[in-house]
């Protein structure tokens, strides 16, 4: 309504009388102006705390009942899988983890699983286990920003804080195994970039004690709150036959009751040696949802302790100098690092190693022909990477089935009917990630 | 990797060389010229005369392994015009591919997803693909996936760049909108039949189909000298 804040002011147009309302000023409004219909369009967005990241939503309202969502993406779009057509095989990892930044290592996992697939490799043990131990990691990590998040936009405000201080640890594992908070590129075709450090078997096993601490105490201070139940019990319904027309898969899916994982359904990695359960809900709402995100936390930390167990020593890379990046390179601070040792023996030793290392930095390896299309259960259902090649030494075409984007479908049918204050809900407990949705 | 395929499911048909064209159809890739990307200037490594040929998958053979047989041979009896809607087989490491035509897209996923022995019930996933230098250079890719029977399959619709219509599947899987509207922003495929066929990730005044191979990319100038950085398809580069 005020002008003097830098807002516009209400003017006439075709459609209507369109008002600027910035928060604390409806009763300036209610009083000057008396708003004759009880339907109002209402712009949600882009940037909006309760909209997870710039997602725009026009909601049409009749009275505080939504009759209508629309929702508007692409505020975040980066050309990720443009981008990935300029630069090699290798470096299209760094790509890919930028798209969903909170599930990084699941893009990257997926990615390379294709490329391995186009190639005709498998990484080795060693790396398979790290990769599945650290998409675990990963997925407790973006499990706590969902509830987090989730909690800030209801007011659950010791939700959020408790949220992110767990998420800190969950980066500060994966910072010491890979280098760098998000955006890791650790996962490479053909393996990794570089193996374990040290340290890391006894920093995660701390790791896992203290998530379940964590996770305990979420537990504790959410599940049985009146308010929190409140607010998202019978909001948000979906059940499985919506989920499967709108292709919406991950913790709501599971919510609805149907036990679909990709680790259990098509198992990569070596989710098929570690038991494990798949965890379901039958209710169909965002209480369901928030219940199996925190259940499948702990049975995340369940994998991850079997992977400690599985841990062997080897190589991270395959065996193939045409192929295997150098993944005996120290750490530095970037994330990136070299090693002395393997710059001494390639420039005097190895005249081998040498022209291998110059050809696969600056060339990259070819890879044959054809199209795959891998999937990972990522935090937020099936991230599919459809891969194709033309025998060169760039992708030809990276496409990222995006749960994000694909479940981002769903929120019309989730917040129609409803009121208002339960989109916010329902849309929180979609969990999208912009970053993913946009690509 | 997915234990769910048996061995030999593709990847033992490919020829010798899956660079060089099949028997049955000019190829899916684009000819390719040279190997770093430059013509006419001082090129003298020899690189630059290097022709590849274009390049395609061959069509699949009986049996084609695994739980292929199975869903073609289901797929054929539910479908009558089988034989006519479904140009080629190809399987390829591993994974199953039926080329559509594609007014007869529509129907097929309606009895992949109906008919009791196929029961594809998800649409993973719609992309499209710009197969730059083919006569039918926009292939609009559709996966997908039967959780009744853990199967996967991908549907493949190539349609020239001169008329891109595609049927929407939308109407049997309503979660290919947005990604039909991607695959429209990024390469123009135009979706016939879909409720709303608008930009979804381009602002909605874009000229142009940026993921098109031929849509040209931007250089950066340099200050001071008056030079550009050449866009990245452009610059000296292995291919």
């Amino acid at each position: 309504m005020s002008t003097a804040d830098g807002y516009a002011a209400s003017r006439d147009t075709q459609e209507g009388r369109v008002y600027t309302v910035t928060g604390g000023d409806w009763d300036d409004l209610l009083a000057s102006d008396p708003i004759s219909e009880e339907r109002m369009v209402v712009n949600l967005g882009p940037q909006h705390p309760s909209t997870h990241g710039v997602l725009r939503l026009v909601v049409e309202i009749e009275g505080e009942t939504v009759t209508n969502t629309r929702l508007v993406i692409g505020y975040l779009h980066t050309g990720i899988e443009k981008n990935a057509e300029f630069r090699n095989w290798t470096q299209g990892t760094t790509f890919v983890t930028r798209a969903d930044y909170l599930a990084p290592l699941f893009s990257e996992t997926a990615y390379c699983l294709g490329v391995e697939k186009l190639l005709g490799i498998t990484a080795p043990r060693r790396a398979q286990v790290i990769r599945t131990m650290l998409m675990e990691v990963n997925r407790v990590s973006s499990h706590w920003v969902a509830l987090a998040t989730g909690g800030m936009e209801l007011g659950a405000l010791t939700g959020m804080t408790n949220g992110f201080r767990a998420r800190e640890r969950c980066l500060d594992v994966l910072e010491l195994v890979t280098g760098l908070r998000m955006n890791h590129a650790f996962v490479r075709p053909g393996g990794l970039a570089q193996d374990l450090p040290e340290e890391a078997p006894a920093a995660i096993a701390t790791w896992c004690d203290e998530m379940e601490k964590e996770v305990a105490g979420l537990d504790r201070l959410l599940t049985g709150q009146p308010i929190w139940i409140r607010r998202l019990k019978d909001v948000g319904y979906l059940d499985t036959a919506g989920c499967l027309a709108l292709g919406v898969t991950g913790p709501l899916l599971r919510a609805t009751g149907l036990p679909w994982d990709l680790r259990k359904t098509e198992p990569y990695g070596v989710y098929d040696e570690i038991d494990f359960d798949v965890v379901t809900h039958p209710d169909c709402d965002s209480w369901a949802r928030y219940l199996v995100r925190l259940d499948e936390m702990r049975e995340s930390v369940r994998i991850v302790r079997q992977c400690l167990d599985l841990l062997e020593p080897g190589p991270v890379m395959v065996d193939d100098p045409k192929i295997g990046w150098p993944a005996q390179l120290s750490l530095g601070s970037d994330g990136m690092g070299n090693s002395l040792e393997h710059v001494r023996k390639i420039m005097g030793q190895s005249m081998e190693a040498l022209i291998h290392h110059f050809k696969l930095v600056t060339e990259g390896f070819r890879v044959p022909v054809g199209q795959v299309y891998t999937a990972v259960e990522s935090p937020r259902g099936e991230l599919g990477c459809h891969v194709v090649s033309d025998g060169g030494t760039r992708p030809f075409r990276v496409h990222l089935r995006e749960p994000s984007f694909i479940n981002l479908q769903s929120a019309p049918v989730l917040c129609e009917g409803g009121l208002i204050a339960d989109l916010i809900a329902a849309v929180a407990s979609i969990d999208p990630v912009m970053g993913g949705v946009d690509r | 990797m997915t234990d769910h395929t048996p061995p030999g499911a593709g990847g033992d048909q490919r020829p010798a060389d899956p660079a060089l064209p099949g028997p049955d159809d000019a190829g899916t890739g684009p000819v390719r010229h040279g190997m770093f990307g430059v013509s006419g200037s001082g090129d003298t490594s020899g690189f630059g005369g290097l022709v590849r040929p274009t390049w395609t998958v061959p069509a699949a053979e009986r049996p084609y392994g695994g739980y292929f047989d199975e869903v073609v041979d289901a797929l054929a009896e539910g479908y009558p015009d089988f034989a006519v809607a479904v140009r080629k087989v190809e399987v390829d490491r591993g994974e199953l591919t039926l080329h559509l035509a594609r007014e007869h897209l529509v129907g097929l996923c309606a009895t992949l997803r109906d008919d009791p022995a196929l029961r594809f019930e998800l649409c993973s996933s719609v992309s499209g693909v710009d197969y730059l230098g083919t006569p039918e250079r926009l292939h609009s890719v559709y996966h997908l996936t039967s959780m009744t029977y853990r199967r996967r399959i991908r549907l493949e619709v190539a349609v020239p760049v001169g008329d891109p219509h595609v049927p929407s599947v939308t109407g049997v899987y309503p979660t290919a909108d947005w990604q039909e509207r991607e695959a429209y922003d990024m390469f123009g495929i135009v979706y016939d039949g879909h409720p709303g066929l608008t930009r979804i990730l381009m602002p909605d005044d874009w000229d142009g189909f940026p993921q098109r191979k031929d849509y040209p990319l931007g250089g950066i100038p340099v200050e001071f000298k008056g030079a550009t950085i050449p866009p990245p398809d452009e610059r000296r580069a292995y291919r």
